[in-house]
């Protein structure tokens, strides 16, 4: 028995949960760039272009945290190596920003700068094709999905979990850093791509491009939030789930492990670099610091304050960091490094649920089923599905 | 002619070394000139004079100490002025005194000048390290003076250098037979730059005796064939460091999260408290040790022990005891710890890298054949390292705690039934990691830079030594550290270090996929922790 | 290249891997070239930020000096990687009577946290030093190390003065003399008012501002480091020299002479 997609799609998400979703949009696409673009500075409710972009800026970095939360928390994969998948998005639009600069950079040569200071006369073949607008979007995905398929493949073929699993993701985050880092490898070296011009012949400092930016940004986290919602709800989630509970006996009952592990690692790949692709103009700088041992880190922490197994925890995780590291950085930089500390072991140690957990701790008396539910470890596993795959299973067979 | 200027003016110097006359003030008025050649020409000219009065004006003009005042040279050291042709010292000190500046050719002149004097002195060692110096830079002046001394030489070390150095100055001499002898001689060398000079004489034009070229010849080869070896000693060398340090640093990780299963995201750091343990032995001996000063290293190792194990122990107490058997979390805390550990660093000895001096014994190196010097710091950490490893070993093999931990290891609720006191002991192991993570921190601050960041460089490496030697096995991560470090210094010889590096971290995650267990996987069951 | 500097006629070009070392060495090879220096006497390596193991590169420079020329190293490396370069460089034998190191880099702060035995003789390009003596730099280090001690610095009474400092001191004091002149602190008016600035520097010189291309001229001074982490000048230039922002050894830039 299947119900029609549809319906299941929108009975994945209970009713409050679309009207926080509605309002979310109303404010992201019509509030904001009303109050950016038509109110006057000085009043309370205007917003800058620096809030814009800062806004911006976190909610890519939302869409990270949920890519990581949909395997961390629920596939119990702890990557250390998302931030090269966002960082290699990124270089994918990268390398299209750089070409829409044509001959408006130092050199005046149609040629990136680095590539004018290495002596190089022409493109190297990696860069064909990358002033096409669309090229770069395949970019953006077919690199790092490759990438993420590949390994993973051979990373969950061979069963590699647990530390061992993320300590060989960050080697291999680590290899892809000190390999952007060479100017050879011709992704600008340390200064990576930066002094951007425009996007389809817009310019890109214009406030209608932040806005749109912006709001890109905030309609791919909705839809990171509902594809998410969707796949935790469905079969292939709770399968999932249980794979990362218990993985010996889900093999035992009949189940290939690989396959779910690696659609939903690649998955997590790919939104990650559309959020780094969207990143890249808003901050108007890509360098190899971002795949950084410490940033890859750092996302981890957003979902686990947040609250791992949760969609909206990720979220929530990721605006706090951010914006508590915008407030130190700027008033107390000596402490920033303290207080980022404190809050990795605070929030193992005494809050392993996130804000959420504790939310729901203090104030949720009513069962979970009504507000964010929880990933179905508890809820027993809906038996005709099961029976149906089993039964798919021995057909093949 | 040239050979009797020289014994004629090594005549003199007998002459006036015995009889202690000053120096005429006339050959000293060259360094007033703003010629840089003429007063070279002084250094020269020191240099053949040679005797006391000759050196203490080199020696001040080497120290920054030589200034022309009152239209006088003279030797200044900041205080009272001393006539240098004289000796005699001034009553008033000039007011337009100057002190002359020495730049790098003057540097080398001095050196030349100071090592033919020592070419004649009564200590042997001295003799050597001048007619060492001498040798590369063989010219008409030095050549007879250095054929004067081959002829009087009697210690055996200082001979060959003196031959080989004669050789050099011969191989263009107008005598076919001495052109001969040299090359004969000259296959003895080990030195690249003999290949530059002999080279040249394979051709026809160059060197129209047959014999001779087929002597060259020979000779371009044996050489040719001791630098490879050596080249092929140095490269050994430079991997076994790199593998020491890649140990030492890792050692301290393989007990932490190889026998206790603790990621220790932090470990980085204990490298760098014990690093910075170090840097304020250093400073306590400076200040209240001033006449020790080359023995804080020794002193450093039991306090950089200590205090890494005692930074270890309030970690374990207070966060990662309540981690045990939740990996993901302690990684997440650890991290936490190290940028605290990070931050307090930086308040306490400020953002930048700190001071930490080789002692002189670790200065310098021993020289192999021509080009490979084996560093004195790398050898000894080598050795260090080695020293570290038998004590670790001692420790978890022949102690009573070494027992409990590997107890604990293979079986904790096992271990707690037969009356382990299983968290004493962890906190005890975890220290131990820990102090030895500090140890390491000593050795790297006699290579690398000391500052907050520091242990950041070295978590991935560490991790990786660890997980490519197999989890729990100290004999594993000895082999995969040198292993590392040996295939990252060959690779880094046609492909540099960046490539050497990203070639090695490529090769770790293939090796990983096909033995996920490491390179020793501990034998029995251990399906799923 | 002159007797005075050494005769050197190798070089070999070490540098950390971003813009400005990728720049120098390429104006370098080109200003090389035009000397009847051929390529294969250039090496030129580059090393990661924040490289530590210099084994193998020194043992490269070795291999490089003995082939009986004289060589010298220009080195553009950055930061932290200094220090265990010169320590590796000193243990492995090489001293600056051998093979002399020219950094541009490398100034009175960074020596700060070296050991500066292993570093004796080597050498260092700037616009200023703080051995540099004259009665402005005298007042302008007696002003710093008043300020620093005041405002308890970390390590107070060691502080140095180095070229970037002076370089902001000057920068900052033309801009001041900009805006009186201009009466303004518009952007655009002080810009206007910016060229042909003249400030009287620690250097020893009275530094102009460019009126075309809004660079200093400035003295260059050539150092040798001193066992006290100061530096002996050994060469200057006889007064300030105009800046030119497009290199005249590299083709393509004759037309931005002027500039």
């Amino acid at each position: 028995m299947r119900t029609p997609l549809t319906i299941r799609f929108l009975t994945s998400m209970p009713r409050k949960g679309w009207l926080a979703l509605a309002i979310f949009a109303l404010v992201a696409w019509v509030g904001v760039p009303m109050a950016h673009l038509m109110l006057p500075e000085s009043s309370p409710f205007s917003v800058s272009a620096y809030t814009v972009t800062l806004m911006g800026k976190i909610l890519c970095y939302a869409v990270v945290a949920v890519a990581m939360d949909l395997i961390w928390g629920y596939a119990g994969i702890l990557s250390l190596g998302h931030g090269l998948f966002f960082a290699l998005g990124g270089y994918g639009f990268g390398m299209y920003l750089m070409r829409q600069i044509g001959t408006d950079g130092s050199y005046g040569v149609n040629l990136p700068d680095f590539m004018v200071f290495l002596d190089w006369k022409e493109l190297p073949w990696f860069w064909v094709g990358s002033d096409s607008f669309l090229w770069a979007l395949v970019l953006v995905v077919a690199v790092p999905g490759a990438l993420a398929f590949i390994f993973g493949y051979f990373a969950f073929r061979s069963r590699i979990k647990g530390v061992y699993f993320s300590i060989i993701t960050q080697a291999l985050t680590y290899a892809a850093m000190l390999l952007f880092f060479r100017n050879e490898t011709g992704f600008g070296g340390n200064n990576g791509f930066t002094d951007f011009k425009r996007i389809l012949g817009y310019d890109i400092t214009s406030p209608e491009m932040r806005l749109t930016l912006f709001g890109l940004s905030a309609a791919l986290l909705m839809f990171v939030l509902l594809l998410g919602r969707y796949l935790v709800t469905s079969k292939f989630g709770r399968v999932l789930a249980a794979i990362r509970d218990a993985e010996s006996r889900v093999m035992f009952i009949g189940y290939q492990p690989l396959w779910y592990k690696l659609f939903i690692w690649t998955l997590s790949a790919v939104l990650c670099a559309l959020a780094g692709a969207l990143y890249v103009p808003q901050v108007g700088i890509i360098n190899p610091s971002e795949m950084s041992a410490a940033n890859s880190i750092e996302i981890a922490i957003w979902v686990a304050v947040g609250g791992r197994g949760t969609l909206v925890g990720p979220v929530i995780g990721a605006f706090i960091v951010n914006l508590a590291k915008s407030f130190f950085t700027v008033e107390f930089p000596e402490y920033w490094l303290f207080f980022l500390g404190f809050l990795f072991i605070g929030v193992t140690l005494f809050l392993p649920d996130g804000v959420v957990g504790l939310w729901r701790k203090l104030f949720a008396r009513k069962p979970a089923t009504e507000t964010e539910s929880p990933p179905p470890v508890q809820k027993p596993a809906a038996v005709p599905e099961k029976d149906e795959h089993l039964a798919a299973k021995g057909a093949a067979a | 002619m040239r050979s009797l200027i020289t014994s004629v003016l090594l005549g003199l110097c007998c002459l006036f070394g015995s009889a202690h006359a000053a120096l005429d003030p006339a050959v000293l008025q060259g360094f007033a000139s703003e010629d840089f050649g003429e007063r070279l020409a002084v250094i020269g000219q020191l240099g053949q004079i040679g005797d006391e009065d000759a050196r203490r004006v080199l020696e001040a003009l080497e120290n920054d100490s030589l200034a022309i005042g009152g239209g006088k040279v003279l030797i200044y050291d900041g205080e009272k002025a001393i006539d240098a042709a004289s000796g005699v010292a001034l009553e008033a000190v000039p007011e337009d005194i100057d002190t002359l500046t020495v730049n790098n050719r003057m540097r080398t002149a001095i050196e030349a000048a100071k090592a033919g004097m020592a070419l004649f002195s009564t200590d042997p060692t001295v003799r050597l390290t001048a007619a060492t110096r001498l040798r590369d830079g063989v010219d008409a002046t030095t050549l007879p003076l250095l054929e004067k001394a081959l002829a009087s030489e009697q210690d055996a070390a200082v001979h060959e250098v003196l031959t080989l150095a004669v050789s050099r100055g011969n191989l263009g001499s107008g005598e076919a037979a001495k052109r001969l002898s040299a090359a004969i001689a000259l296959a003895d060398s080990g030195d690249p730059s003999v290949l530059a000079l002999l080279e040249p004489r394979l051709d026809a034009s160059v060197e129209p005796d047959a014999a001779v070229r087929a002597a060259v010849a020979d000779a371009i080869r044996s050489i040719e064939r001791r630098l490879a070896v050596a080249g092929a000693i140095g490269t050994v060398f430079t991997g076994l460091s790199l593998g020491s340090i890649l140990l030492l640093a890792a050692l301290g990780l393989a007990i932490t999260y190889g026998v206790m299963g603790v990621i220790n995201m932090a470990h980085g750091e204990l490298l760098m408290v014990g690093a910075y343990a170090t840097y304020v032995i250093q400073g306590l001996f400076q200040k209240y040790l001033p006449g020790m000063v080359d023995g804080y290293l020794l002193a450093a190792i039991p306090v950089s022990f200590l205090v890494a194990a005692l930074v270890g122990v309030l970690m374990e107490r207070t966060v990662i005891r309540f981690l045990y058997g939740r990996p993901l979390e302690s990684l997440l805390a650890t991290w936490g710890l190290s940028l605290v550990l990070i931050q307090t660093a930086r308040t306490l000895f400020g953002p930048q890298n700190v001071q930490v001096d080789n002692p002189s014994w670790m200065s310098g190196g021993i020289a192999l054949l021509g080009d490979t010097v084996l560093p004195w710091n790398r050898v000894v950490i080598i050795g260090f390292a080695a020293f570290v490893l038998v004590l670790i070993w001692l420790m978890m093999q022949k102690t009573r705690l070494g027992m409990f931990v590997r107890a604990v290891t293979q079986n904790r609720s096992m271990a707690g039934c037969v009356g382990v006191p299983t968290a004493r002991v962890d906190t005890l192991a975890f220290a131990i990691g820990a102090g030895v993570a500090g140890l390491g921190g000593c050795a790297l601050s006699q290579i690398a830079n000391v500052g907050p960041a520091m242990g950041q460089g070295y978590i991935v490496d560490a991790f990786m030594v660890v997980v490519v030697g197999g989890v729990g096995q100290l004999a594993g991560a000895v082999w995969a550290a040198m292993g590392l470090g040996l295939i990252a210094k060959f690779l880094e010889g046609w492909t540099g270090a960046v490539v050497a590096k990203i070639v090695v971290l490529v090769f770790i995650i293939v090796f990983i996929q096909k033995r996920p267990q490491g390179l020793f996987a501990l034998k029995g069951r251990f399906v799923e922790s | 290249m002159s007797a005075e500097g050494g005769s050197a006629k190798r070089f070999v070009l070490l540098g950390t891997d971003y813009v400005y070392p990728r720049t120098t060495n390429k104006i370098l090879r080109a200003f090389l070239h035009s000397k009847g220096v051929k390529d294969e006497d250039i090496m030129e390596e580059y090393t990661p930020f924040g490289h530590s193991d210099y084994q193998t590169i020194i043992a490269n420079i070795k291999k490089f000096a003995s082939a009986g020329k004289k060589t010298a190293v220009v080195s553009t490396i950055n930061g932290d990687s200094n220090v265990p370069f010169y320590k590796e460089l000193g243990n492995a034998g090489l001293k600056a009577t051998d093979v002399p190191v020219v950094a541009f880099s490398v100034g009175e702060e960074e020596l700060r946290g070296v050991d500066t035995k292993p570093l004796l003789g080597h050498l260092a390009a700037w616009n200023y030093f703080m051995t540099i003596k004259n009665p402005v730099n005298a007042a302008f280090i007696k002003k710093y190390q008043d300020w620093a001690k005041k405002n308890n610095v970390p390590n107070a009474d060691t502080v140095v003065t180095n070229d970037p400092m002076e370089a902001t001191y000057v920068g900052i004091h033309m801009w001041a003399q900009a805006v009186e002149k201009a009466k303004s602190t518009d952007t655009d008016k002080v810009i206007a008012a910016m060229g042909g600035q003249t400030f009287k520097a620690p250097s020893g010189f009275t530094l102009t501002m460019d009126k075309t291309n809004h660079h200093l001229h400035k003295p260059v001074y050539i150092g040798e480091v001193k066992a006290d982490g100061q530096f002996n000048v050994v060469w200057k230039t006889k007064e300030p020299i105009r800046a030119q922002p497009w290199s005249p050894f590299i083709a393509g830039n004759e037309s931005k002479q002027g500039l």
